[in-house]
């Protein structure tokens, strides 16, 4: 389902690399995990798999079902099912939640041919998806991310991604900052998610939430390349032993 | 010595104002009473239209920007619109000519403003107000209609008011003098619209009686091609309060000009105004507000959204008189800009005279967020439709402080509309 190849990525203002020729092959029912030290490239990866232009792929490509989504703008490629949760997502004042919601439900239905969703379908959806994450209705009035707790913002990442029913979800860091309920929560969440047609990719600093949402395969990511792929057995490794031993091993 | 060194030219709008003038006047209402005011007025157009060297008209350079001064048409014929908000009593003005049909509301006298010009009840209304008050001098000499409304002390009308003043093409001058009486509380909406290339100016005045609540709605949506001079002015009653809100949306050169003097003690006045500017207009919103009684606040907060090579301009002076102690006084104005060729200039002025009071204000430009466009993009919302929504937030606080649902809808409405065509 994603296939990135050779991929080279750099900050479009001064043009520092950050992603150093990285390859990474997630197939379609796959969880994949991805680790990595600070700062060493998660998030930008994130972030040009969303398209997001403040960074500019040099060389390489990302192959999405087969086909290069380079040349899309982020709501294209969100439209056609991926999906990023960020790891600090956005307050954003003046635009309330549920509006964020119909509109974003419904800009996506348009890209695909669809109608617009009738209000109290949408209505529905958000309040049964709300409550499998044992989110309140009423922060949906307010404006979007604005004043929500950490975990609250994880939370509506999660809730968006549940309504927006992706093909390839990217969760960047959704477990730091949840309580250990909230951390059963959306793993469960993510768990129902799962299915043989779509992808997930969680990137995450420990091995607590892979516990949750056992992965297929993890992925080492330092500096802005993969050094070393395996399955879960890595993350307990990771765990254990840190990543000087990975590292070494690569260098 | 040759006179003409001494007297700039007359620009072409000028010598077209002076003409109309003498061709107008044998048809236009009044007695001789009113006959003297608007030759009063022509005397202060005569020694030229403002330039950006009078103070008041400084970013708005009426002189050299008014180039445009189609004659009046009688022929050409505007259509009265639907009401903004449901169940209004509408007063159109049609090209100019108010409608002999007046609605009947209780509490309410509605009067046309031609029959008071021809009986000169209306003649003393008529002063200009300073030589700078070249909008005062142009409504004053050509004023030909309007309405006169009068609400009853202690009336609560819940029906609002609508005035249309609807131009189509030509020269237009209307007034819309409303007195409200004490304790009265009264909702009306000013529509300053049209089709063509028209001139228009439009003056109101609203006087509030002790303790008499009004909200004044302005929603200015005139063609691209037109001019709009409008002035509003307004004396606030003992313990009164005023809520002024208005939407520029339209128009070539527009000035809205706001004047309000906190008569009485313990009044208050808030204004809000949004300033939608696109294409090559350019808006000039000019508020005059004068705290001269003890114990009156106000507060007003304006937001721009600046799109294409448009123009807007913000002048607001409060004066806190001297006797004007405990007066609570706060402007802001927040401008969006959306283009690198538009343009907003600010100039909050403050003359303070009374030296227990808490007065302030603030101005700030910004451009849409990168990163929340971003994000919202990566929701699949495409950037039209997350420029839009983003412009609304930054819009949204401004209207929904007005708390009345159905208002607060039409208004928002009219934001879409906008969004629509020069989004
Ligand atoms: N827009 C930017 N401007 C400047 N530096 C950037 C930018 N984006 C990323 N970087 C730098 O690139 C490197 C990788 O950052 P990134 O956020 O991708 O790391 P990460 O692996 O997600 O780290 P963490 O585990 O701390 O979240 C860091 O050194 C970061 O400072
Ligand atoms: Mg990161």
């Amino acid at each position: 389902m994603l296939e990135i190849k050779n991929l080279h990525a750099r900050i479009a203002e001064d043009g520092t690399e950050i992603i150093r020729g990285l390859n990474l092959t997630v197939k379609a029912g796959e969880v994949a995990a991805i680790m990595g030290p600070n700062g060493s490239g998660k998030s930008t990866l994130s972030y040009v798999l969303a398209g997001r232009d403040d960074y500019e792929v040099t060389e390489g490509d990302i192959l999405y079902n087969g086909e290069s989504i380079l040349e899309m703008d982020p709501a294209e490629r969100a439209a056609s099912g991926i999906f990023l949760a960020f790891q600090y997502p956005m307050e954003i004042p003046g635009v309330a939640t549920m509006e964020f919601l119909k509109v974003a439900m419904n800009a996506q239905r348009k890209a695909r041919g669809e109608e617009p969703l009738k209000i109290p379908e949408l209505l529905k959806r958000v309040k049964e998806a709300a409550g499998s994450l044992n989110m309140d209705i009423a922060m949906l009035k307010r404006p979007l991310n604005v004043g929500f707790s950490g975990g609250e913002k994880k939370r509506a990442e999660i809730l968006q991604m549940k309504l927006l029913e992706p093909q390839l979800c990217v969760l960047d860091e959704t477990d730091s900052g949840l309580d250990i309920d909230a951390l059963k929560i959306v793993a469960d969440g993510v768990n129902a998610l799962r299915s043989p047609d779509r992808a997930i990719v969680v990137i995450t600093h420990y091995q607590r939430l892979l516990e949750y949402i056992v992965p297929d395969s993890v992925h080492v990511l330092y500096r802005g390349q993969v050094i070393k792929s395996g399955d879960k057995s890595l993350a307990l490794e990771l765990e254990a032993n840190g990543y000087a031993g990975v590292i070494d091993e690569a260098a | 010595m040759n006179m003409h060194a001494q007297q700039p030219q007359r620009t072409g709008a000028e010598t077209a104002l002076l003409e109309a003038y003498d061709s107008r006047l044998s048809v236009l209402p009044g007695d001789g009473a009113v006959t003297v005011k608007r030759d009063n007025a022509l005397e202060v157009l005569k020694a030229g239209l403002p330039t950006k060297r009078i103070e008041a008209w400084h970013y708005t350079d009426l002189r050299r920007l008014l180039t445009a001064v189609p004659q009046h048409d009688a022929s050409a014929v505007a259509d009265k619109l639907g009401a903004l908000l449901d169940g209004s009593a509408v007063l159109p003005v049609l090209n100019g000519v108010s409608s002999a049909n007046l609605p009947s509301v209780d509490g309410v006298r509605f009067e046309r403003l031609e029959d008071k010009l021809r009986d000169g009840s209306f003649a003393p209304a008529l002063e200009v107000q300073g030589t700078d008050d070249a909008i005062g001098a142009l409504n004053a000499a050509f004023v030909a209609d309007g309405y006169f409304v009068d609400i009853e002390a202690d009336a609560e009308i819940a029906a609002p008011i609508e005035l249309q003043n609807i131009q189509a093409g030509g020269q237009t001058h209307s007034r819309f003098p409303v007195r409200v009486g004490d304790r009265a509380k009264v909702t009306i909406v000013e529509r300053q619209t049209g089709e063509g290339a028209g001139l228009s100016t439009s003056i109101s005045h609203l006087t509030l009686g002790e303790g008499a609540e009004v909200l004044w709605i302005i929603v200015q949506d005139q063609p691209d091609d037109s001019t709009y001079l409008g002035q509003f002015n307004a004396a606030l009653g003992k313990d009164s309060k005023l809520t002024l809100f208005f939407m520029n949306a339209g128009g070539r050169l527009v000035r809205q000009e706001v004047r309000v003097g906190t008569a009485g003690e313990g009044s208050d006045f808030q204004l809000r105004g949004i300033n939608l500017l696109a294409g090559d207009t350019h808006t000039d919103v000019t508020m005059v507000l004068d705290h001269t009684k003890p114990h009156t606040g106000s507060r007003e907060l304006i937001r721009n959204v600046v799109t294409g090579k448009a123009r807007g301009v913000f002048q607001g002076r409060i004066n806190v008189h001297q006797i004007a102690q405990k007066t609570d006084a706060k402007m802001a104005c927040n401008t969006l800009l959306l283009s690198d060729d538009g343009e907003f200039s600010t100039k909050p002025e403050l003359e303070i005279f009374a030296d227990d009071v808490q007065c302030g204000h603030g101005a700030t430009v910004k451009e849409i967020d990168h990163d929340h466009l971003f994000y919202l993009k990566a929701r699949g919302i495409d950037e039209k439709t997350a420029r839009g929504l983003l412009v609304k937030a930054f819009l949204a606080e401004v209207i929904e402080e007005l708390e009345v649902e159905p208002i607060v809808e039409a208004l928002e409405a009219r934001l879409d509309q906008w969004f629509a065509t020069h989004g």
